[in-house]
């Protein structure tokens, strides 16, 4: 099988990778070798993320605040997280006095393995899609939620009366939090009429599912956008961490870098929440189209899929990073009240109008 | 919480019992930068005095040692220039508004925006600046002397100042932006730690902290000292004695604190900025007591002579100590991040408290 490298669909090219793999050894090890290469390719892909986004949640924060931000090491402080990674790797790992040791070390863990397996179901472009299961809103929200598993451990095993408030916060929240994500999620799979995620991008070819759902689809971005947040812990719900009144939260014991591995965690969670709004709401990789407008929509499918891609889940990380650097933080109960009095109700009557109108056909652009 | 918790702003130990989340007692354990200052008083002159009492308070270091000073100039009957009267005041008023503007700075950052402590910083450094032009410091100004002021102003103070007042006009707007007007802050801070004028008056909370329970304690109001007699200015007064009434009188007292500034920058009359004086000061033989407005609250001096050059004996009152002793009141039954968003509108400075 020839191949031809095409920006704008991967396609073929993952198929040629299968293929020469397939010819050239058995089904097994074929199959062994396309996971060591995703996983490998995974791996570089997660550290790059993770410590960009801390560069870029620094220099943001910092514009916000009128200061400078990171800009000793490289161009523009450009390798400052590198420069604290390797800080955060040689420093000395502090074990508890009766803390739970096994669960202590495995609490972080947990956490970046979670995020690990939320990644493998997003749909980066065209055809570049780690695994496409047939319910993969369904998959990355079960995963992504096995997260709270790893903070409430690494707050019960520390033997820290801050650190176990912060992860029983944090439990309360993450969990409530999830059902809001949940439902919002859910009223736009009944308007896609799938969980598969390359259908639901293929689905938005027409129009952006945003627009298609008109006041059902932007209810449900709304709440999607603060429930995320509130679940990825990011300010103003950064109550597991309220470094105000717990020091530090759940991770108060924490040292070097299997602090850095929570960190780390929190932003990839961002990074995969970031995208799976941008998949569900906003097309994922797939360009703006509009019905009707033949030639726009020409030339808008001159821009790569990747960058279609990319350039949304920035968008989105903005909106949250700018959520954080302007809100003052919530209590808990009026956290939990947010959630359980409206943001609930008011997700779960946005499906019964969502499927209202996917019934009688009104969405936008059929 | 603490000696060493990040929002108990310095080193104060709070023993809490807590139920869950919710505080059922509050127990201050203070001394823990106990200093001795009133001791240290009794062995030195009336000059060197006044380098303590600024390390007090060191937000309102210049009213401070305001109060040591008018104490003395009382005690001595010396009447001081009108010129030094006019700058006193000033530089009082500047060093309130630098105050209050590190304390909403940093109840931004208790209430865990972060945003606002750079905010508030940013603009402080502005009056930093002017402070430092004229008194060579920054922080704690012992620009204040018996008899008058350390030194003439600078030349480009007058200048300085206006332009400070122009800007901050401009500025106090984003504050309200960012943090009054918020749907959290307010969630946070109505109806949050409510002190009712009663309460208020028996804790003998001043300042802000009592002014927004309706308390009306403005010493500049009430027994004008230095050139308060000749301005117009409102006393901020809110009545609902929450942590959001706390919060929006020093914000507005911001406001008034620079129409005070305006009313005298124009007009600061000519002449010395001391009375001469003897280098070794003996007060005559009695009790005395100053209090003026710090940024707190009301702060008071209370000097017992025998004749000598030191005094017998040195009392402060200080406003942050009455204040504190309010906390365990207002925080039974709330949250304990209530717990910090009340601390954070007492405005407590832990030197003051231990002393």
């Amino acid at each position: 099988m020839s191949f031809t490298f095409d920006f704008y669909d991967f396609t073929s090219f993952t198929q040629w990778v299968d293929v020469t793999l397939r010819g050239a050894c058995s089904p097994f090890w074929a199959v062994l070798w396309e996971m060591v290469i995703v996983g490998v390719l995974f791996l570089a892909f997660y550290a790059v993320v993770g410590l960009y986004l801390v560069y870029a949640e620094r220099k943001i924060c910092a514009f916000i605040q009128n200061r400078v931000g990171p800009n000793r090491v490289g161009p523009y402080g450009f390798f400052q997280t590198i420069a604290d990674l390797i800080k955060l790797l040689m420093k000395e790992i502090i074990s508890i006095r009766e803390a739970d040791k096994l669960l202590f070390n495995l609490a972080p863990f947990i956490v970046i393995i979670t995020s690990f397996l939320a990644l493998a179901a997003i749909p980066f472009a065209k055809g570049l899609h780690p695994i496409d299961l047939n319910i993969g809103v369904f998959y990355v929200m079960a995963i992504s939620s096995m997260g709270v598993v790893g903070i409430l451990l690494a707050g019960w095993s520390s033997n820290s009366k801050y650190s176990l408030l912060g992860a029983m916060r944090s439990g309360a929240q993450i969990i409530s939090y999830e059902l809001s994500v949940g439902m919002s999620l859910i009223a736009i799979c009944v308007l896609a009429g799938s969980m598969q995620l390359s259908t639901i991008v293929e689905g938005q070819r027409d129009l952006w599912f945003i627009f298609k759902g008109h006041i059902p689809a932007i209810t449900a971005f709304i709440v999607y956008m603060i429930a995320a947040t509130a679940e990825t812990n990011r300010g103003p719900f950064d109550l597991a961490e309220a470094e105000s009144e717990l020091a530090a939260g759940f991770h108060t014991e924490y040292s070097g870098i299997k602090f850095a591995f929570f960190f780390l965690a929190e932003y990839m969670n961002m990074f995969i929440v970031a995208s799976l709004a941008a998949t569900i709401f906003w097309g994922g990789w797939m360009p703006l189209h509009i019905p009707g407008l033949e030639s726009f929509n020409h030339v808008m499918d001159f821009i790569p899929p990747v960058l279609w891609y990319v350039g949304k889940t920035v968008v989105i990380i903005l909106i949250m990073m700018w959520f954080k650097w302007t809100f003052p933080r919530l209590r808990i109960d009026q956290l939990l009240n947010l959630e359980w009095k409206f943001l609930l109700p008011i997700s779960l009557v946005n499906i019964l109008i969502m499927a209202f109108i996917v019934l009688m056909g009104w969405q936008i652009g059929l | 919480m603490g000696p060493q918790h990040p929002s108990t702003h310095g080193v104060l130990r709070l023993v809490l019992s807590l139920k869950g989340e919710m505080v059922q007692k509050v127990e201050p354990h203070c001394g823990y930068i106990h200093r001795g200052m009133e001791k240290m008083t009794e062995t030195m002159t009336y000059q060197q005095i006044i380098h303590l009492t600024d390390r007090l308070d060191y937000l309102s270091a210049h009213m401070n040692n305001a109060a040591v000073c008018l104490a003395v100039e009382k005690a001595l009957d010396i009447e001081v220039p009108e010129r030094v009267k006019v700058i006193r005041t000033i530089m009082d008023e500047l060093a309130r508004i630098a105050s209050h503007q590190l304390w909403w700075c940093s109840f931004g950052m208790d209430l865990g925006g972060l945003t606002c402590f750079f905010y508030g910083l940013r603009d402080r450094e502005k009056i930093l600046d002017i402070f430092e032009e004229t008194t060579g410091s920054r922080l704690i100004q012992s620009y204040n002397c018996p008899g008058g002021l350390m030194a003439d102003l600078d030349p480009n103070f007058q200048k300085k100042v206006k332009d400070f007042i122009k800007y901050f006009r401009k500025i106090l707007p984003e504050y309200d932006e960012l943090l009054s007007g918020n749907i959290i802050m307010m969630e946070r801070a109505k109806g949050v730690g409510v002190m009712s004028k009663e309460q208020a008056i028996s804790f003998g909370m001043t300042g802000p902290s009592g002014r927004g329970s309706g308390f009306s304690c403005d010493v500049r109001k009430h027994h004008p000292y230095h050139a308060y007699d000749r301005v117009k200015f409102n006393e901020v007064l809110r009545t609902e004695g929450d942590t959001y009434a706390r919060y929006m009188v020093r914000l507005d007292e911001m406001r008034e604190s620079m129409n005070i500034i305006e009313q005298l920058i124009d007009n600061i009359p000519t002449g010395d900025v001391a009375v001469k004086m003897k280098p070794i000061i003996k007060l005559p033989e009695g009790e005395y007591y100053q209090r003026v407005e710090s940024a707190r609250g009301e702060f008071g001096v209370y000097i017992i002579s025998k004749g000598e050059k030191n005094p017998y004996r040195m009392k402060f009152r200080s406003p942050n100590f009455c204040n504190l002793s309010a906390l365990d009141t207002l925080a039974r039954g709330q949250k304990i991040a209530d717990l910090v968003a009340i601390g954070g509108s007492l405005d407590y400075i832990i030197p003051d408290i231990d002393r």
